[in-house]
């Protein structure tokens, strides 16, 4: 079981790593597919189940959906020049947090008190935490109501007309004259 | 090792490639994927507290609203990037700086 979890643990971490070193967004979105997808086994071996499947669902499902379709939108741009903060110094504070994130997990699960659980999952989830759950409904309705408000674009091209109607009207009739004129040169 | 411990060694690394990819990426659509990675060690790292401290059921009711949390975030992150290509013409985070100019 051990070497099982080791192997899992190797390929998710070498797909987390694909993810952005792939040079194509789509290929990057699709390391992240598998990532989240090996990720899903992993919880479901350590016996959760129900967020193993919402991970593979929503996580290697959904997600990776949106990002092809963001992509598709938004064209494959690679854009292979340096990075902002140089890569030493990032590795640095990479290697400083997962440090500092280690000693406090660790010593903080050596004092870990083992108890049992009497409530099962959906009691869990729709009585006790259920305040969670009313933030998560108010959070998915504010996220439709960002996203029709981010991919609204129909208003932009009409104000622009509007104002260039408006400023210069004699502008816009010498720019038709000419097209009108030459098919009478033509004929 | 024990299954717990290895999971907690793929928690630190996640959030370590997660936070160094989020350092050195510029495009917009790659922080979105690093942030993916990033939040990914935190859902792991609830299930494994959960499964340390015999409350299994508790840690996951956390990681849905995690997952959840992520989903919106990823696709407020992916309609933000639209806009930005749709404005400014380009994905990359150094050239939507307007204090350069």
């Amino acid at each position: 079981m051990a070497v099982l979890f080791i192997v899992l643990t190797i390929v998710m971490l070498a797909c987390a790593f694909m993810a952005f070193r792939a040079k194509q967004l789509i290929v990057s979105a699709l390391w992240l597919a598998g990532c989240s997808a090996i990720l899903s086994l992993i919880m479901y071996l350590l016996g959760a189940f129900a967020v193993a499947v919402i991970e593979l669902s929503v996580g290697a499902g959904l997600v990776t959906v949106l990002f092809v379709f963001a992509i598709s939108i938004a064209g494959d741009e690679t854009i292979e020049i340096k990075s902002i903060i140089p890569r030493p110094i990032a590795l640095i504070i990479a290697l400083v947090s997962i440090v500092l994130l280690g000693f406090m997990t660790i010593s903080s699960l050596v004092s870990l008190p083992v108890t049992t659980e009497t409530a099962s999952f959906s009691d869990m989830l729709w009585q006790q935490r259920g305040l969670d759950m009313l933030v998560q409904s108010g959070l998915l309705f504010a996220a439709v109501l960002g996203m029709l408000g981010l991919l609204g674009e129909a208003k932009v091209p009409v104000k622009e007309k509007k104002t260039v109607s408006a400023k210069e009207p004699q502008a816009t009739q010498s720019a038709v004259k000419p097209v009108a004129a030459t098919p009478e040169v033509k004929a | 090792m024990t299954p717990l411990q290895i999971a907690l060694i793929g928690v630190l690394g996640l959030i370590g490639i997660g936070l160094y990819g989020l350092l050195i990426t510029r495009n917009l659509i790659k922080v979105v994927v690093a942030l993916q990675v990033l939040v990914k060690g935190a859902l792991l790292a609830l299930v494994a507290a959960g499964t340390a401290s015999g409350k299994i059921n508790l840690g996951q009711s956390l990681a849905v609203m995690v997952i959840v949390v992520d989903t919106v975030v990823a696709v407020i992150g992916l309609a933000l990037a639209l806009q930005v290509k749709r404005r400014m013409g380009t994905l990359d985070v150094k050239e939507l700086s307007t204090l350069q100019k």
